[in-house]
């Protein structure tokens, strides 16, 4: 198995100061495989996916690393030309898919503006392929909702409609970015099953972003622990559940309501370990402000 | 909730009706001035001068709106001057829309040099106090129809380019953009095909705004003299005279300021209107 997308050392920064958000960054996923990124809230899971894409804020920028996709750097790469190489190659699952959709364009263009302008395909052939998206995200009426506009449709729908628009350039890298946070736990089940079937038909590689250790369970391969903007434990996902090696891995599990003990498992993550971690943070920061 | 929703959408929808016939009938009116009007609004007859309006003893069937002090008709001159007054605000509105839309959605947009250039500009811009800015470039300009809309362009454009930069910005940080990045498609494109739509119903309701400010202009400017042609009637110049003889004749006065006034309300309402029908929150 090749890896296509690979992270070697990512550090990203506010501008102008020398605090780091994210902290020598190093993960890879391997072609038709799901990794899950987890963390807390706060902790750089989704500006990982972003620095990827090309779509961080303006105010943060990347100090350090390589971002290699299918082999080529693209950080090293003309901006124009990078675009390009994303827009053929990877797509973006939203968080949210009330503001991921364009409220005053139809469904139709949004989908195959993308397949027109970037993979030069006729827009019959684009209109085609969109309806047969929407009816492999299991749309009734496809035809009807690529004639709507996005406030015609209900969260779960928009969502759908994004997980097609993602997968319909046949993209190599699909990053999910809490795809299924700002749904109902009944929709999130659907969907999350959907993205997974479309995963494995289509082969893609898939940084999973979530908070959710009970989603990455469901979905992926492999894992990878996030504290802070830095990396705390990389493992197979039966190896971690069965066995977290780090201390905050652990806890976190630990962490996680049990749906049998709904009042005595409702524990937060312990202070000492999030001390320890802490410590070690700072340690990589002392360290990487020496070499730099 | 519903009922929330409900009476919003009411209101907006007679504020609409209202304010839209009104400038509809404006129009109209204005655009067939030649079928129209009772008279002319250049023909004087000193025997009938100071007649008063149709309600008021001693008017004159024929003379709805009662003559002037050279024995002109006031109603044909309201009408003949409201050609002008809404040809200013058409005309005016539109560039001036068009013109501080690009500027703004630029500015908001690509952000770094392009926008510090610009906002500076308007920042410096709005120093000016507006109505001596006017008069002193229509000094410049000489009087007529394309120095008044030239003056508008110049005093207004900030407005427009303010508040349209900052909606860009806000809608710059929806999901939606960053979609459209990641697709790959280039800059231009996503400005104008992604963000300009959205922009678009604020800037529709700041030009049914700016047509309102476009009329007062031209009547500010023909109050004093110096719009179009002296002898054609407008509405600024209307009152203008009207000021003279308002003890013996207030109507000259008084009709074409209602005019005025029922026409700058009816655009700045219609303004509104339009945007709470455009929001897609109250949608």
């Amino acid at each position: 198995m090749t890896a296509f997308l690979e992270i070697e050392n990512l550090s990203a920064a506010i501008k102008g100061t020398p605090d780091r958000l994210l902290r020598s960054v190093s993960l890879h996923v391997n072609s038709g495989e799901v990794c899950g990124l987890v963390g807390e809230s706060g902790a750089g899971k989704s500006m990982i996916g972003k620095a990827v894409l090309g779509i961080l804020p303006s105010a943060v920028e990347i100090v350090e690393g390589q971002v290699r996709l299918d082999g080529e750097d693209l950080l090293a790469m003309p901006q124009r030309e990078r675009r390009r190489l994303i827009g053929a190659t990877a797509a973006l699952i939203p968080q949210d898919p009330l503001t991921a959709l364009n409220p005053s364009r139809r469904i139709g263009p949004q989908i195959t503006d993308r397949l027109v302008d970037i993979l030069g395909w006729t827009k019959h052939d684009a209109r085609t392929r969109a309806a047969e998206l929407l009816d492999e995200v299991h749309i009734e009426n496809p035809q009807r909702v690529l004639a709507s506009y996005p406030h015609e449709l209900s969260g779960g729908m928009r969502q759908r409609v994004l997980i097609a628009s993602a997968f319909a350039a046949n993209p190599k890298l699909v990053i999910a970015d809490e795809p299924t946070t700002a749904l109902d736990v009944t929709v999130q089940k659907q969907i999350l099953r959907l993205i997974r079937e479309m995963q494995e038909r289509h082969g893609t590689a898939m940084l999973f972003v979530t908070h959710d250790l009970g989603v990455v369970s469901k979905i992926c391969q492999r894992l990878v622990v996030l504290f802070a903007g830095m990396v705390v434990e990389k493992a197979g996902v039966s190896d971690f559940y069965a066995n977290p090696a780090h201390a905050y891995s652990k806890a976190l599990l630990s962490a996680t309501p049990k749906f049998t003990e709904p009042f005595t498992s409702l524990t937060p993550v312990d202070q000492t370990v999030i001390s320890a971690v802490s410590e070690q943070v700072e340690a990589a920061d002392r360290e990487w402000r020496h070499a730099h | 909730m519903r009922d929330g929703r409900g009476t919003i959408k009411r209101k907006a929808g007679l504020k609409l009706w209202l304010s839209g016939g009104w400038l509809a009938v404006v129009a109209v009116l204005t655009l067939f001035a030649g079928w129209i009007s009772p008279h002319d609004p250049l023909t004087q007859d000193l025997f009938a001068s100071r007649l008063p309006p149709f309600w008021a003893a001693g008017a004159e069937p024929g003379y709805l709106l009662g003559t002037d002090s050279l024995g002109r008709d006031v109603l044909s001159r309201i009408i003949y001057g409201g050609r002008v007054a809404l040809t200013v605000a058409i005309i005016a509105g539109l560039a001036t829309a068009i013109v501080g839309s690009v500027l703004g959605l630029i500015a908001g947009y690509y952000r770094g040099w392009a926008d510090a250039v610009i906002s500076r500009l308007v920042d410096i811009w709005m120093a000016f106090p507006p109505v001596l800015f006017a008069i002193l470039l229509i000094a410049v300009l000489g009087t007529g129809l394309w120095s008044i809309v030239i003056a508008i362009i110049v005093i207004d454009w900030t407005r427009f380019c303010r508040v349209v930069r900052a909606e860009t910005m806000n809608q710059s940080q929806m999901d939606y953009v960053a979609s459209a990045v990641v697709a790959g498609h280039v800059r231009s494109a996503i400005l104008w095909r992604e963000i300009g739509p959205n922009v678009l119903p604020t800037i529709v309701a700041l030009l049914s705004l700016e047509m309102g400010i476009a009329v007062i202009v031209e009547a500010i400017l023909s109050f004093v003299n110096l719009s179009i042609s002296t002898d054609a009637p407008t509405w600024g110049g209307m009152i203008a005279e009207g000021r003279i003889s308002i003890h013996q004749a207030w109507w000259v006065l008084v009709c074409p300021l209602i005019v005025l006034f029922l026409t700058v309300l009816a655009f700045s309402q219609f303004g509104e209107g339009l945007k709470d029908r455009f929001d897609p929150v109250l949608r």
